[in-house]
């Protein structure tokens, strides 16, 4: 499979006043065309550093990230936050749904920076609410659902643009362990059956275990498997 | 869905703190409309002054009486067309409050609509004026307040004229258009000249001020100039100036009340901006989250920016909508308890442009600093961001 992903020799350091805090050394990885990897790592050890800088919302110190071939370190603010929105699916830890928005709603925030017209647009969002098994829930708000509800919902929001890559930061570390099965078997049938190149963050070894790489970060630097 | 139902819907989300912000707005542009209309009412004699309309008084000072022997020398001028006088009467009616206060003024009943065409009065009613000399002529809005109708005796306690006088109701006048005064009483100078020979002996044959109507208004300088060179040398020396500089003269005796009216208007809007500014402000802190959420989706800085200034426009516009839209009954209200006052009391057009305008500038000042914070944070610190 072509590489899809591609980190190279990048360094991130943050500043904190006068202090510097170097959090990614050197760190070089690839990621293959419809792969399903999981980064491991204990806190602190820069995982969601590396994972803010391959979805393009914070840029490396030093190195280079190109995906699909684009080199998203040499991109500038508009154009990286366009970039964002037709590779990108984020699925974060905490769903981050907006509240005053229903299932529908949100599904349908990204497409709103697209030129598909409303029609289109309602038929991508029901599509994809269907996949992930809540057609029945459109009009809810966040606070009807339950977290792996959410969780579902903000999954549908990261692929209804069709993306190129779906990122997932600890997507199941605020759920239960059943509605973690259901969202991780979500992740895997995104993977398997519309081939979607999958990066995810998680700490948890059962997690991990729905990918077929795992690659493990420490102290910043990526370790062997 | 839209970005503007997204607006909406943020708007929906502290509905009694949007709506609280939204209420101080409609008091503050209500507040603001009432103040400047106040202002505008105070000069209306200013606005609704003829061009054609030249007025001669005491040079030293209004209070001053002229001779009523100036009259025909004044006619003399050429470009003057007609000659009308008055003289200030005051006196009390009722009560001395504000609410019956209104003009008392004693004119010639046989020039005076002559030279005042914006007032009406029947045929019929301005011969009885003219012929019964303790008669007067009433606005037609102090009819409406009063009651008054012909032939009613109208009682005023003299104070410049001392005694009791009393006015016979001859006639009603109305304005042709809805800026003409329509709250004085005219009455005949003749009765006040002939009853001042006992009790104000000093006012014998003088009158307060001329109106001179003249045919073509380019020539009021040279009409000006030529009245008062008449009379430069003698002991009662004249300025006559236009009636709007007349007007003004008054108006600007009470320009440090008018200032001050016109810096708390001002003042008013400056609060309510810090109000709004401190609602969009919270507003933009409780979801610095959710802005990074939409940055992450693609949404740039700019979206972030329409989004913040957006729901501070929308409550800024609906406040200042609904403000303007109170500042009218409130003001009728206003201006009918205070109508002998404020003869006009009618909301300007310029004060309403300046109602919506402040209610847009404010929307868009409040918007400013929280909006450059949010687009400025990095979706990284946004996301760090708790609640």
């Amino acid at each position: 499979m072509a590489t899809l992903v591609e980190v190279k020799n990048v360094t991130k350091v943050y500043h904190r006043d006068t202090l510097e805090i170097p959090v990614l050394q050197n760190i070089s990885l690839e990621v293959p065309e419809g792969e399903f990897l999981a980064l491991m790592g204990p806190s602190g050890s820069g995982k969601t550093t590396l994972l803010n800088l391959i979805s393009g919302i914070d840029q490396p110190t030093s190195g280079a990230i190109v995906i699909a071939g684009t080199d998203i370190s040499r991109l500038n603010e508009s154009a990286l936050a366009k970039w964002r929105s037709r590779n990108i699916g984020f699925v974060f830890q905490f769903y981050n749904l907006l509240p005053v928005l229903t299932a529908f709603e949100n599904v349908e925030l990204p497409l709103l920076l697209t030129n598909l017209t409303k029609k289109e647009r309602k038929e991508r969002v029901e599509m994809v609410l269907k996949v992930v098994g809540l057609d029945d829930r459109m009009e809810h708000y966040p606070k009807q659902l339950s977290g792996g509800q959410q969780q579902r919902v903000a999954i549908a929001r990261a692929v209804v643009t069709d993306p190129t890559v779906l990122i997932g930061d600890e997507p199941t570390g605020d759920l239960d362990r059943k509605s973690a099965e259901e969202i991780l078997t979500l992740l895997e049938r995104l993977n398997k059956e519309f081939k979607k190149t999958i990066i995810m963050v998680t700490h948890d070894p059962h997690a991990a275990q729905s990918a077929r790489i795992i690659r493990h970060l420490d102290k910043g630097e990526l370790t062997a498997n | 869905m839209n970005v503007l139902k997204l607006i909406y819907k943020n708007f929906l989300r502290h509905k009694l703190r949007s709506l609280l912000t939204m209420l101080g707005i409609a008091i503050a542009v209500l507040a603001f409309g009432l103040l400047r209309t106040v202002v505008t009412s105070w000069s209306y004699g200013v606005e609704a002054s003829s061009a054609n309309r030249l007025i001669t008084r005491h040079a030293v000072s209004f209070i001053f009486p002229l001779p009523y022997s100036y009259r025909s020398q004044i006619e003399a001028v050429p470009g003057v067309t007609k000659v009308s006088f008055a003289n200030w009467f005051q006196g009390t009616f009722k009560d001395q409050s504000f609410e019956n206060f209104f003009p008392r003024v004693a004119v010639d009943p046989e020039t005076i609509f002559d030279v005042y065409t914006e007032y009406t009065v029947p045929q019929e009613q301005l011969a009885n004026f003219k012929k019964q000399r303790n008669s007067c002529i009433v606005g037609k809005k102090l009819v409406e307040k009063y009651g008054f109708k012909i032939g009613d005796i109208i009682n005023v306690t003299g104070d410049i004229y001392p005694g009791e006088w009393e006015f016979v109701v001859a006639g009603v006048y109305a304005g042709k258009d809805k800026s003409a005064d329509e709250t004085q009483l005219f009455f005949q100078w003749e009765y006040l000249n002939e009853r001042s020979r006992q009790v104000a002996s000093w006012a014998t044959d003088h009158v307060g001020w001329y109106i001179i109507q003249i045919g073509n208004m380019n020539e009021a300088p040279a009409v000006s100039e030529a009245v008062d060179a008449i009379f430069a040398n003698s002991a009662a020396k004249t300025k006559t100036e236009t009636e709007k500089a007349f007007q003004q003269s008054f108006v600007s005796l009470s320009g440090a009340i008018i200032t001050s009216l016109e810096l708390v208007s001002y003042v008013i809007i400056g609060i309510i901006l810090m109000v709004l500014a401190n609602t969009i402000i919270m507003s933009a802190r409780e979801r610095i989250r959710e802005y990074a959420v939409l940055k992450t989706l693609g949404f740039t800085s700019f979206h972030i920016v329409g989004l913040i200034a957006g729901e501070s426009l929308f409550i800024s516009m609906i406040g200042g909508v609904v403000g303007l839209l109170l500042t009218f009954p409130v003001c009728q209200g206003f201006g009918a308890q205070f109508s002998t006052l404020f003869p006009v009391f009618k909301v300007a057009v310029s004060t309403m442009v300046m109602a919506l305008s402040f209610a847009v500038l404010v929307g868009v000042v409040a918007a400013i600093f929280p909006a450059y914070r949010s687009a400025r944070m990095t979706i990284v610190d946004g996301l760090r961001q708790i609640g």
